[in-house]
């Protein structure tokens, strides 16, 4: 996959990307077989840019992620992850924990069990900040877990600084989880289904924090959902993984209304109310997701794709450049690149785009 | 009409002691909600965690003993009846789960879990149980061949067929949908909508369809109900909800609500809601959004809004009209 540079001339060429990484493979051996989590995924992360990973259950998506930060133990890792030009792979456990919530930080799906119930949420702030920066007095930390509760939105800091974890409801939690991962100034914050466990309306104020606080610090943010939802809102890039393996790399405009693989088009028609399930009925996708013990050989996808030619049981499709002859996508929109035996002009969910694929498959 | 639920209430006693108890104070999980649902019909019921929706799916299938308040089926009162009277009721009334993996005893076989209702209420037996059976897997998609399996042999999105198997069993007349789809991944929740789509129209069932995504709810509903606080705020049609809403909060859940479209994402305008929902232990006084509500004036701080009869429902003093920006946040004494 080629290095994407953010569009917008001045960096282009000479500045390395935040995090560049590369051919990141993850196995997981059990007593069943060898777990094949992730298998072969390249990525980079611009400096304030937000790049949303998207999959179902067993896609990847968040193992790829923990196993870049040493949060996968049993696993056996391959690649590449240069962060500001260092390999995390290569680093031992003592240098990649000076990074990890220093310079990374991540926000998990539940802020219930990241929290630790037994110590005040303040203290859990300080404690994180002296640990870092060992030479900060406890007044001095204190003051600035004050502040960062402030900043997202708890109300009354200095008070709620000395509350537990339990006397938060779970949107606070969350906006405490954010308070925390800002702590230490990172440059790039992973926040793994940040708003799943949280109803509709603290979501909406979830994501908003998460928008502000990214720009106000110019953070970069690496957003794992499973929810097309909560990405059409937010996302610059979106990487769409299945079964280990990006299927589809496209802006985010591009993604929503001019897909091409099969997958994304299917969870694109599924969702009640997105762009490709505008009226009536629901096209969902048949079948399951495979087993990552037993993954079907070449494209991954071909049991339950309806456009499957022989091919696709037979090789496995690169992630290529795609460009739709009428698409023209949207500029700046970033490259769209999909991994599918489909020819690269079907893109789009109208019925020109449907026809060049059944066209393909039929041949 | 064949369901009428009059101004249900339900409340959980809260209680300290060891020996003696003493009640200190309840909580008012559903408190005084009212609805009909014609035959053929789906009600969805929205709101957010806490708002009581699924205590209120439990009272209506009788499974929660109620405070006050009357539930007719088809006529019939059958409020907090007996187990041996309610029975009869119980081959009327069916319901699907949430979660495909808590409802399903893990140490039965597929085909006796869904057998299960059909041999308690000794419709059939024998040979004939197992060929029921077998049409009813078939019928909801699974191999009926897979009959002898155990649940932890299917994935998520066919333990969800497992669970609408045996509840469509016994023919029922009304089926409360609680949660359905919110455990499933987006391919699978697609293929469950459609089934419970079809199956509707093939059986004429009548659904009480509660999940607390609008964008799900709107695709199956005919009508729509949102609750907040153990009370249902507005009642309407399913588009007119989502073209008119009139109820601040209803603005609010509809404008937070992800929408997979970029273009239209854009185009919202969310109103950010001021802090979180209250205990329903000791709700507001007044209309109990008041506190977060960006209309709210002092009539709605002592005097509780009622809901207007008519087809399109609303519980608010100052309703929302067309074209109206609610999106300037702003606090009337929240306290957390």
């Amino acid at each position: 996959m080629t290095v994407r540079r953010p569009s917008g001339g001045a960096a282009r060429g000479t500045i390395m990307s935040l995090l560049e990484v590369t051919d990141l493979q993850v196995r997981f051996p059990t007593s069943d077989g060898l777990v094949q989590a992730v298998r072969g995924l390249s990525f980079t992360v611009e400096r304030g840019r937000t790049l949303a990973i998207v999959g179902e259950s067993g896609s990847g998506k968040t193992v790829s992620t923990q196993a870049v930060l040493g949060l996968s133990p049993g696993a056996d890792i391959s690649g590449t992850a240069l962060f500001e030009g260092v390999d995390l792979l290569k680093l031992d456990h003592e240098q990649l924990r000076r990074i990890r919530g220093a310079q990374i930080s991540v926000i998990f799906q539940d802020p219930l069990t990241s929290l630790h119930p037994l110590y005040k949420v303040g203290w859990q702030i300080e404690e994180l900040i002296r640990v870092h920066r060992p030479d900060t007095s406890r007044a001095e930390a204190r003051r600035r877990a004050v502040e960062l509760l402030g900043l997202v939105g708890i109300p009354r800091p200095d008070r709620r600084v000395d509350d537990y974890p339990h006397q938060f409801s779970g949107g606070m939690r969350q906006r405490a989880m954010i308070a925390m991962s800002l702590a230490l100034n990172p440059k790039l914050i992973v926040a793994d289904e940040p708003t799943t466990a949280l109803d509709a309306t603290v979501q909406a104020q979830i994501l908003e924090l998460i928008g502000r606080v990214q720009a106000e610090f110019d953070i970069a943010l690496i957003l794992i959902t499973h929810d097309l939802g909560v990405v059409a809102g937010i996302a610059d890039e979106v990487l769409v993984m299945y079964a280990g393996l990006v299927v589809e790399r496209a802006g985010r405009r591009t993604l929503y209304y001019r897909p091409h693989h099969p997958y994304t088009k299917g969870l694109l028609e599924s969702i009640p109310g997105s762009s490709g399930a505008r009226n009536g009925r629901l096209r969902p996708i048949s079948g399951s997701p495979p087993s990552l013990i037993a993954i079907p050989p070449g494209c991954a996808f071909h049991p339950r794709c309806p456009y499957a030619m022989p091919v696709c049981a037979a090789e496995r499709p690169p992630l290529s450049r795609v460009t739709g002859t009428a698409s023209g996508g949207t500029a700046g929109d970033g490259d769209h690149a999909s991994a599918c035996w489909l020819p690269h002009e079907a893109v789009g969910l109208g019925p020109d785009a449907e026809a060049l694929r059944l066209r393909a498959k039929e041949a | 009409m064949l369901l009428e639920v009059d101004h249900v209430v339900k409340h959980f006693p809260i209680t300290t002691g060891m020996l003696v108890k003493q009640t200190v104070g309840h909580v008012r999980a559903v408190d005084g909600v009212s609805f009909e649902l014609s035959p053929g019909e789906t009600l969805g019921l929205v709101g957010e965690t806490g708002c009581g929706k699924s205590t209120l799916a439990r009272c209506v299938a009788g499974l929660h003993p109620i405070t006050s308040g009357k539930v007719r089926f088809d006529g019939d009162d059958i409020t907090n009846l007996p187990r041996p009277r309610m029975r009869a009721y119980r081959r009327d009334i069916q319901v699907i789960f949430q979660d495909p993996y808590g409802s399903l005893n893990p140490r039965r076989r597929v085909g006796s879990i869904i057998a299960d209702p059909l041999v308690v209420h000794h419709v059939s037996s024998g040979p004939a149980l197992r060929r029921t059976v077998q049409e009813l897997m078939e019928r909801v998609g699974l191999n009926p061949e897979h009959y002898n399996r155990f649940p932890a042999e299917f994935s998520g999105g066919q333990r969800q067929r497992i669970g609408v198997a045996r509840a469509l069993a016994l023919r029922p007349r009304l089926i409360i949908c609680d949660e359905p789809v919110s455990a499933l991944d987006v391919s699978i929740q697609a293929q469950i909508l459609n089934l419970l789509k079809d199956l509707q129209d093939e059986f004429g069932l009548t659904y009480l369809f509660i999940a607390h995504d609008l964008s799900v709810v709107r695709h199956i509903s005919d009508r729509i109900a949102v609750m907040y606080l153990g009370k249902i705020v507005e009642l309407a049609g399913a588009d007119e909800l989502h073209r008119h809403p009139r109820h601040p909060y209803t603005n609010a859940l509809l404008s937070a609500t992800a929408v997979a479209d970029p273009d239209e994402a854009a185009r919202r305008r969310r109103i950010i809601l001021v802090g979180d929902v209250p205990s329903p232990i000791d709700p507001p006084p007044g209309c109990r959004f008041h506190p977060r509500c960006p209309k709210a004036g002092d009539r709605c701080t002592v005097e509780e809004p009622l809901l207007n009869p008519g087809d399109h429902q609303v519980a608010c003093h100052f309703p929302v009209s067309a074209g109206e920006d609610l999106t300037a946040p702003r606090s009337r004494g929240w306290t957390p």
